[in-house]
C-alpha cells in the first residue's frame, strides 16, 4: 500500500521521488528498465540549457529558466559534477542573426545572461568555430552534467529515505477503484495517486490507465550523435549551438565533464518507441551539420556512436497536469527538450500542484544524505593513497582509459540503487566510456560483478535481463 | 600424359610460401617448387597425403591465476581428429601448480601424440 | 622523489625484452612496471602456436614464448612490480604509477623505455551502423574470455575483419563448438597472415568476404542478426549488396592502434600514420631520453619482431644513460609512392652505428617489385621483394656506408621491377 506511485526511473521520476522523500508518504518507483536513468536520460546532449530557447508563454520557457538556476545547488548537495562551460550560439548569414536578435530579446525578458559579439571576437574564446560565423551570442549560464548519474544519485538519496524502487518491472495495467492498483508483470500494487513519468511510454501508460485514447501522443524524435575522445585540448571549450529553427536547436558540439565531445543530435521522428539504432544517413547528416558551426572536428578519434529517443509529443510543450477524467492521476508527459534542464523544476511544479501539502514535510534532521560516490581522479595523491590503505583495491585500476579503480566499481556495485549490470557500472564510475570502449575492462569488470554480488559470470547481464554476455563454460561437455 | 598442379599456402610458419605441386594422372608428385624451406616441402607432401594440423586449446586448472590453462600437442595430428582431441580435453581438471611441458594427456585419443600445458600456472 | 635510472613502462613482449637489453648492456637500476597480475602482456591469453620462430627456432605458444621470456628476466636484477598501471608521464620524465601495495608514487627517471602496447578498434571508432546490444566484441575480449576465463561468447558468430586476432578466433570459435558463417573485409584483400587465412578459414570452410562490411546490427538486448554489404573502390557500401546472417555473435577485428594516452601527456610527437610515437634510428621519440618500441610505437605481425625492437630501445636506453647516444642532425626518412607508413622518421646519417633497420609497410599487395631508398634523385639502397603485402612487414637494412655523406631528405618508395 502506497501513497503515490510513479511509473518511470528516468530524471523526471527520479526528481520527483527525491522531492517526495522528504515528505511523510509511502513512495513507489517502477520502471521496466534493469536500472534508472536507462532511456532517454542516458542518451541526450547532456546540457542545462540556458531557457532563452523556448517560446513565450509557454511551460517549457517557464521551467527551463528555473531548473537552470536550481542545478548547481542540486548538484552540489549531491555531490555530483555541475559545469557552468558556457554557450555559444552562432550564427551564420543575416537571416540567422535575425533570429539571434530574437533570442537575445528573449533572454532579456526573462532575465538571463548574454553577451553579443561579432564573429571574430568569438573566434578567439573558441579557436574552433567555423569562419562562416558572423555572429553569436554567449550564454554564461549553460551548464553540463551528467544526467544519469544526477538521476542516480537522486534515486539513492529518495531510497534511502524510504522510497521503494522495483527494477526490470514493466506496468501491464493500470485500473481505478477505491485506489490505483498498478499491475506489472510481478506483482500489483496500490495507490491514491499515480504520477506517469514513463517517457517514450507515458502515452500508453496513460491509455492504459484511461481504457482509451489519451489527449496527447508520444511520437519519439531520435537523436544521433559521435562521441570524441577525451583530448589534452577538446575542440570546443562552449557548448556551440547553431541557430535555432523548426527542427530544434540543431546539431550541436558539446564539451563533456571529462574532456569528451559530443556531436549531435539530428531529428528523426520514428514508430518504434525502442529505435535507438543509429543509421549511416543521419551520422552522415550529422557530421556535415556540425561542421558549419565548428571546424577541425577530429572525427579520426570518434570512439562511439549513440542514439537517444526523445519523448516528443503532439502538444509541442510538456504536458504536466492532472487527468481530466481520472483524480489523481498527473501525467508528465512530453518531456522533450529542454526536460533535463528543466527537470528539477517540473519536479517542483508536480509537488507544488498536485501533492500540494497532502503529506507533511519530514524533519530536516531526519532526511539522510547521500555520500558522494568515491572519484579517484579529483583527488590528491595524499588522499588516494589514504583510501588504499584501508582497502588496496582502490589501488588497483581496472579501467585503464578512465583510470577507474577496482575498488569505486566495488563502491558502485555496493551502493543504495547500486550497479548490477556492466552497463550500471559503466554509468555509475566510467570503465567503456573511455576509448577502448570495454575491450579491455569488460572481462574485469564482469569478474568484479560475479565476485561482489556472489553469482557465476555467465549470470552477468550488459544491462536488461535478454541481454546475455557469456553464454556457460568451456570445458563443460558442450562439445 | 596429364599433369595437374595445386597450389597451397604454406602454414608451417609466417612467412607463409605458396607452394606448387606438380602431379601426374596417378597422383605421383613430380616436382614440388616455391617453398623457402624444405619443411615447405614436406607440408605439401602431408597435405596431399594426410594433412596434419598442431592443435592448441585449454583446460580447467583449479587453483591457478586463471580458470583455463593453455595446452598445446607434443606433435601435429590428422587434421580430421581435430575435433576428437577437443572432446577429449572436455572435463579434463589439472591443479596448480603445473609446469611448461608437463603432460596433461598422454596419447590422446591413440594419437600417439601427448597433450601438454603450455605455460607453468 | 625516488630517483631511477630506467624505467620500462609495460611488461609485455616488448618491455620485457627492452628491460633484458638495457641490463645487458650495463643498466643495472631498473624498474620494469606492468598493469596485469603478471608479465606477459596480450601474449597470456594468445595460446595459439606461431610465436618465437625467429627468435627461439620452435613455434611456441603465447604464454609458453612469454614464460622464456620471463625466465630470462628473472636472471636478471631488474626490479618488477605487477599490477601496477602507470597514471602519468611527463616530459620531464616523472612517472606516477599506482599499485595496492604502495599506492600513487611518483618517480623521476634518468630514461624511459614505452612498450605500452596497443588497443583493438572498438565498433565505436568505425561507427558501424545499427543496435548496440551484447554480443558485440572486439576478436581480443572474446580471446580473453574464452581462454584465460573459460566461458563461450556465443554460438553462431560473424566476424568483421581479416585481421590475425579475427582468424586465430575464428578457429578458437569453432573447436569450442561454435558456427562461424564469415568474416567480412572492407579491403579488397585480407589484412591477415596466409597462413592464417589457410588454416583458420579454409581448414574448417569459413567464407572470406572480401570488399564487404557490415551495415547493420540487430538485437535490442542480445545481438540476434546482422547484416553485410559490398563496398565499392571508395569502401562506399553498394544498395542492393545486402546478405543477412543470423547470428548471436559478432566480432570485430578492425585494426590496432598503439596506446598513447601517457604520450599525449607528456607531449611527445606522434606519427600521423602509425598513430604512435616518431622516433629517430635508436628508438628514441621527441623526448630525448624516452623510447618507445613494439605495438606502442607501432602494431607488428610477429611477436619475435616486438621483442627485437624492444631489446633496440632498451640497449639504446643504456647508451643513453651511459652518455653515448650522441646525435648531431637529423635527417628525415619519408613514405613515398606505395608506402603506407616508415620506421625511424628520423636518422643522423653521421652519427649513426654501422648499420640500421628501416621498417615500412606496403599500401597494397603486389608482385616483382623493388623497395627504394633515395636522397633527392640519389638511390642509397634498393632492394628487390618477389611478393609484398600490408598485412606484412617489411625491413630493410642500410649500412652507415652506403648513406655516406647523404643528409636531409630521404624517401622510401616502392616501385616496380
Amino acid at each position: 500500500m502506497y501513497d503515490i506511485i510513479i511509473i518511470g526511473a528516468g530524471i523526471i521520476g527520479s526528481f520527483i521521488a527525491h522531492d517526495l522523500s522528504k515528505k511523510l508518504c509511502n513512495v513507489l518507483v517502477i520502471d521496466k528498465e534493469a536500472d534508472v536513468a536507462n532511456g532517454a536520460t542516458m542518451a541526450n546532449s547532456a546540457i542545462v540549457h540556458a531557457g532563452y530557447d523556448p517560446e513565450p508563454g509557454t511551460l517549457k520557457a517557464k521551467l527551463n529558466v528555473r531548473g537552470n538556476r536550481m542545478y548547481p545547488g542540486i548538484c552540489e548537495s549531491l555531490g555530483e559534477p555541475y559545469v557552468r562551460c558556457s554557450a555559444f550560439v552562432a550564427a551564420t548569414s543575416e537571416a540567422e542573426s535575425r533570429i539571434l536578435d530574437t533570442l537575445a530579446e528573449r533572454a532579456g525578458e526573462r532575465d538571463i545572461e548574454y553577451r553579443d559579439m561579432d564573429g571574430d571576437s568569438a573566434r578567439e574564446l573558441e579557436e574552433n568555430l567555423s569562419d562562416d560565423v558572423i555572429r553569436v551570442l554567449e550564454f554564461p549560464t549553460t551548464g553540463i552534467i551528467y544526467p544519469w548519474n544526477i538521476a542516480i544519485a537522486l534515486m539513492e538519496e529518495a531510497v534511502m529515505n524510504g522510497v521503494d524502487l522495483k527494477l526490470s518491472e514493466e506496468v501491464v495495467d493500470i485500473t481505478k477503484e477505491e485506489r490505483y492498483k498498478v499491475t506489472t508483470d510481478r506483482g500489483v500494487y496500490e495507490a491514491d495517486m499515480v504520477i506517469n513519468a514513463a517517457g517514450v511510454y507515458a502515452d500508453r501508460i496513460y491509455a492504459m490507465a484511461l481504457k482509451g485514447e489519451p489527449d496527447f501522443h508520444i511520437k519519439p524524435r531520435r537523436g544521433e550523435y559521435y562521441v570524441i575522445d577525451e583530448m589534452a585540448k577538446p575542440v570546443v571549450n562552449r557548448v556551440i549551438y547553431p541557430v535555432p529553427g523548426p527542427d530544434g536547436k540543431g546539431v550541436l558540439v558539446v564539451p563533456t565533464i571529462h574532456n569528451n565531445v559530443l556531436i549531435g543530435p539530428n531529428s528523426q521522428p520514428v514508430d518504434d518507441k525502442e529505435a535507438v539504432c543509429n543509421t549511416s544517413e543521419a551520422l552522415n547528416d550529422v557530421k556535415a551539420r556540425a561542421s558549419k558551426t565548428v571546424k577541425n572536428l577530429p572525427f579520426d578519434k570518434v570512439i562511439r556512436t549513440f542514439a537517444g529517443l526523445r519523448p516528443s509529443g503532439d502538444t509541442h510543450d510538456f504536458v504536466i497536469e492532472e487527468s481530466k477524467t481520472l483524480a489523481g492521476f498527473v501525467n508528465v508527459a512530453c518531456i522533450e527538450s529542454p526536460g533535463l534542464a528543466s527537470a528539477p523544476a517540473i519536479s517542483e511544479y508536480v509537488i507544488d500542484n498536485f501533492v500540494k501539502d497532502a503529506y507533511p514535510d519530514k524533519n530536516a534532521s531526519d532526511y539522510v544524505h547521500r555520500k558522494p560516490i568515491t572519484f579517484m581522479t579529483g583527488m590528491s595523491d595524499e588522499e588516494r593513497n589514504e583510501l588504499i590503505s584501508k582497502d588496496p583495491d582502490y589501488g588497483r585500476i581496472v579501467c585503464r582509459c578512465c583510470l577507474v579503480s577496482k575498488g569505486e566499481v566495488k563502491e558502485a556495485i555496493n551502493r543504495p540503487v547500486g550497479a548490477t549490470t556492466v552497463k550500471g557500472v559503466k554509468k555509475r564510475v566510467g570503465p567503456g566510456l573511455g576509448r577502448c570502449q570495454g575491450g579491455f575492462c569488460e572481462p574485469l569488470i564482469v569478474d568484479i560483478l560475479a565476485g561482489e554480488l556472489g553469482v557465476d559470470r555467465a549470470d552477468i547481464r550488459y544491462d536488461s535481463a535478454e541481454s546475455v554476455m557469456l553464454i556457460g563454460q568451456t570445458k563443460k561437455g558442450a562439445l | 600424359m596429364g599433369e595437374t598442379t595445386k597450389t597451397y599456402t604454406c602454414i608451417v610458419c609466417p612467412r607463409g610460401c605458396d607452394v606448387t605441386a606438380t602431379l601426374n594422372d596417378k597422383g605421383d608428385i613430380l616436382s614440388i617448387e616455391g617453398n623457402f624451406c624444405p619443411r615447405g616441402e614436406e607440408y605439401v607432401r602431408n597435405e596431399l597425403t594426410h594433412p596434419m594440423r598442431q592443435l592448441t586449446s585449454t583446460v580447467i586448472i583449479k587453483g591457478g591465476l586463471y580458470d583455463r590453462l593453455p595446452v598445446i600437442l607434443s606433435s601435429p595430428i590428422p587434421k580430421d581428429r581435430m575435433m576428437d582431441v577437443m572432446k577429449a580435453l572436455d572435463g579434463v581438471e589439472v591443479s596448480s601448480p603445473i609446469s611448461r611441458g608437463d603432460v596433461v594427456i598422454s596419447d590422446v585419443c591413440g594419437l600417439g601424440v601427448d597433450v601438454v600445458a603450455s605455460r607453468s600456472m | 622523489m625516488i630517483k631511477r635510472e630506467l624505467v620500462v613502462i609495460g611488461g609485455g613482449s616488448a618491455g620485457i625484452a627492452a628491460a633484458i637489453a638495457a641490463y645487458n648492456n650495463g643498466c643495472k637500476d631498473i624498474l620494469l612496471l606492468e598493469k596485469d597480475a603478471e608479465l606477459g602482456g596480450i601474449l597470456l591469453q594468445c595460446i595459439h602456436n606461431g610465436f618465437g620462430l625467429h627468435r627461439f627456432g620452435e613455434e611456441l605458444s603465447g604464454p609458453a614464448y612469454a614464460e622464456k621470456w620471463k625466465d630470462s628476466l628473472a636472471q636478471t636484477s631488474v626490479d618488477v612490480r605487477t599490477s601496477t598501471t602507470v597514471i602519468h608521464l611527463t616530459s620531464d620524465k616523472h612517472i606516477t604509477y599506482v599499485n595496492p601495495n604502495e599506492g600513487y608514487v611518483t618517480v623521476e627517471a634518468g630514461a624511459i623505455v614505452l612498450a605500452v602496447g596497443c588497443r583493438e578498434r572498438s565498433r565505436g571508432a568505425i561507427a558501424t551502423p545499427g543496435y548496440r546490444p551484447s554480443g558485440v566484441w572486439t576478436a581480443g575480449t572474446a580471446q580473453k574470455y574464452i581462454n584465460m576465463q573459460g566461458y563461450m561468447v556465443g554460438k553462431r558468430v560473424f566476424i568483421l575483419g581479416s585481421g590475425d586476432i579475427g582468424l586465430i578466433m575464428a578457429r578458437r570459435m569453432v573447436l569450442e563448438g561454435a558456427k562461424v558463417l564469415g568474416v567480412a573485409e572492407i579491403m579488397p584483400y585480407s589484412n591477415g597472415l596466409p597462413r592464417n587465412i589457410k588454416q583458420c578459414l579454409d581448414d574448417f570452410d569459413i567464407p572470406l568476404y572480401l570488399s564487404h562490411t557490415v551495415t547493420d546490427i540487430r538485437g535490442k538486448a542480445r545481438l540476434n542478426g546482422i547484416t553485410i554489404s559490398k563496398v565499392d573502390e571508395k569502401l562506399t557500401p553498394i544498395p542492393g549488396t545486402e546478405m543477412d546472417f543470423d547470428v548471436d555473435t559478432l566480432l570485430l577485428s578492425v585494426g590496432l592502434i598503439p596506446d598513447t594516452a601517457l604520450l599525449n601527456e607528456a607531449g611527445i610527437k606522434l606519427h600521423n600514420k602509425t598513430k604512435g610515437a616518431t622516433v629517430n634510428e635508436h628508438m628514441e621519440t621527441s623526448i630525448p631520453g624516452v623510447f618507445a618500441c613494439g605495438n606502442g610505437l607501432h602494431v607488428h605481425d610477429l611477436v619475435d619482431f616486438v621483442s627485437m625492437e624492444g631489446e633496440e630501445a632498451g640497449a639504446a636506453a643504456a647508451k643513453y644513460l651511459r652518455g653515448e647516444l650522441i646525435r648531431k642532425e637529423d635527417s628525415v626518412i619519408e613514405a613515398g609512392n606505395g608506402i603506407s607508413y616508415v620506421l625511424p622518421s628520423y636518422i643522423d646519417t653521421e652519427a649513426m652505428e654501422e648499420s640500421m633497420e628501416i621498417k615500412c609497410r606496403v599500401t597494397g599487395n603486389a608482385r616483382n617489385v623493388k623497395l627504394t631508398l633515395k636522397n633527392g634523385d640519389k638511390l642509397i639502397k634498393e632492394i628487390k621483394k618477389l611478393r609484398v603485402a600490408p598485412s606484412e612487414m617489411e625491413k630493410i637494412e642500410v649500412k652507415k656506408a652506403e648513406f655516406g655523406a647523404a643528409k636531409g631528405r630521404f624517401v622510401l618508395a616502392l616501385e616496380e621491377l
